[in-house]
């Protein structure tokens, strides 16, 4: 049999019921705890902490990671709203708060760029964690396609700084729905009963008129190419 | 204090928890060699892992003493950041001509289409040949939810058979050392 892991820096990848789902995941070590012998009590307090901290993970609500820890909220309701927007909508207006300190809103890309909003539930969650870092790496695709990513949660600043931060450098601004919370996830209506957001990509053109839309299941990855293959569907 | 009862507490919490680590997460070879690849469209891939024709095949075909499989995801940042150390690593063995003969480096995108491989295979400049699996049939080899990055070191074995010699989760970090974690020769 071989050899158990290393546990160094990770992604933990499960599957759940039905859908395989992402996690970020990282650093299972649980280090060096050096007690002398001589004390057996304090010796074995430790090796029961260490005990149930090894247990963590199995039971479910945490796995480490390398800058913090990514939450299994457990399976969820696919959908939780229920939105009017439709093809061919104008896409409502809003200005957010982003991460590097920008202001920035829908109508500055009116006429210069088309646009794919992409919602994610919460910051520090399965698939969410993954899903831009998959985008930053396509960037040359929504380039050629004359288009730019905003990425929106309902979380606020701080939490989206340090939860970005470990993505890599992201080429695209993430915005904090924070505060009213969730007010423009409500406006596009995929703001959830328990105030996260749907994972939804509207891809928006440049005459600020919705031409897709994907409430997608919360938890699954949408495919990329489904995206791509939308975005070169626009007039260039 | 009773100094007998916490050496046999303690004794047996360690020994618990070696077993529940070292049970920790394994990868059954009979299923993992029955997985179906895509034969490549590529002559210099199959010429790399000695294979031909078309249609699919599975990984004890891979004509190579060891294969270095590496279960990765498009999506997943420390792959993207790992990228760079695979590559090296390849380099590693095309450099070594004992290495290049007997070892083969392969990449399984899991939960990937061959539209998200392809995106990472071209970002990254990958040389080695990487195929997806976007039913997650990986999955269905190993013991506990496949965590991304992982690799494994399996040995091909008579009978169209493979052994996994070594599993290593996460970062490769030192990419000598990693080379000889995986080729047995630390």
């Amino acid at each position: 049999m071989a050899k158990g892991p290393q546990s160094k820096g990770f992604d933990l990848l499960r599957w759940s019921d039905t859908e395989p789902r992402l996690y970020s995941a990282d650093c299972l070590d649980r280090g060096n705890v050096m007690i002398a012998c001589e004390k057996p009590l304090a010796f074995a307090k430790v090796l029961l902490v260490m005990f149930v901290l090894s247990y963590g993970p199995a039971f479910g609500k945490e796995v480490q990671t390398e800058s913090g820890t990514i939450f299994d909220p457990g399976r969820l309701k696919a959908v939780d709203s229920a939105t009017s927007l439709k093809v061919g909508s104008a896409a409502p207006d809003f200005s957010l708060g982003a991460v590097s300190g920008d202001r920035v809103s829908l109508s500055q890309y009116k006429g210069k760029k088309n646009v794919v909003l992409s919602f994610v539930p919460a910051a520090w969650t399965p698939v969410c964690s993954q899903q831009w870092p998959g985008y930053n790496i396509a960037e040359d695709i929504f380039m050629r396609n004359d288009a730019v990513v905003l990425g929106i949660t309902v979380d606020n600043t701080p939490t989206l700084y340090a939860w970005t931060k470990q993505m890599g450098r992201l080429w695209f601004p993430v915005l904090s729905d924070f505060w009213p919370h969730g007010a423009v996830a409500e406006r596009y209506g995929v703001l959830r009963s328990d105030g996260t957001s749907e994972r939804a990509l509207f891809v928006i053109d440049k005459q600020g008129i919705i031409r897709y839309v994907d409430v997608h299941d919360i938890n699954a990855m949408p495919r990329l190419e489904d995206l791509v293959r939308e975005l070169e569907k626009l007039p260039k | 204090m009773n100094r007998p009862f916490f050496s046999i507490l303690s004794v047996a919490l360690l020994a618990i928890m070696a077993t529940s680590h070292a049970a920790a997460f394994a990868v059954d070879p009979d299923v993992l060699g029955e997985i179906q690849l895509q034969v490549p469209d590529s002559s210099a891939e199959k010429k790399y892992l000695g294979i031909s024709g078309t249609g699919t095949f599975s990984l004890p075909q891979i004509q190579a003493d060891l294969i270095i499989v590496e279960i990765f995801s498009m999506y997943c940042p420390i792959c993207q950041r790992e990228a760079e150390n695979v590559n090296k690593l390849h380099q590693l063995i095309e450099g070594n001509p004992d290495l290049k003969r007997r070892v083969k480096v392969i990449g399984i995108g899991t939960g990937n289409t061959p539209y998200e491989v392809e995106i990472f295979r071209k970002k990254y400049d990958i040389k080695f040949p990487m195929f997806p699996d976007d039913s997650f049939r990986v999955q269905k080899a190993a013991s506990q939810p496949v965590r991304t990055p992982t690799f494994l070191a399996l040995e091909r074995k008579e009978g169209r058979r493979i052994l996994v010699r070594e599993i290593h989760i996460g970062a490769i970090q030192d990419v000598d050392q990693f080379l000889k974690e995986m080729t047995g020769q630390k």
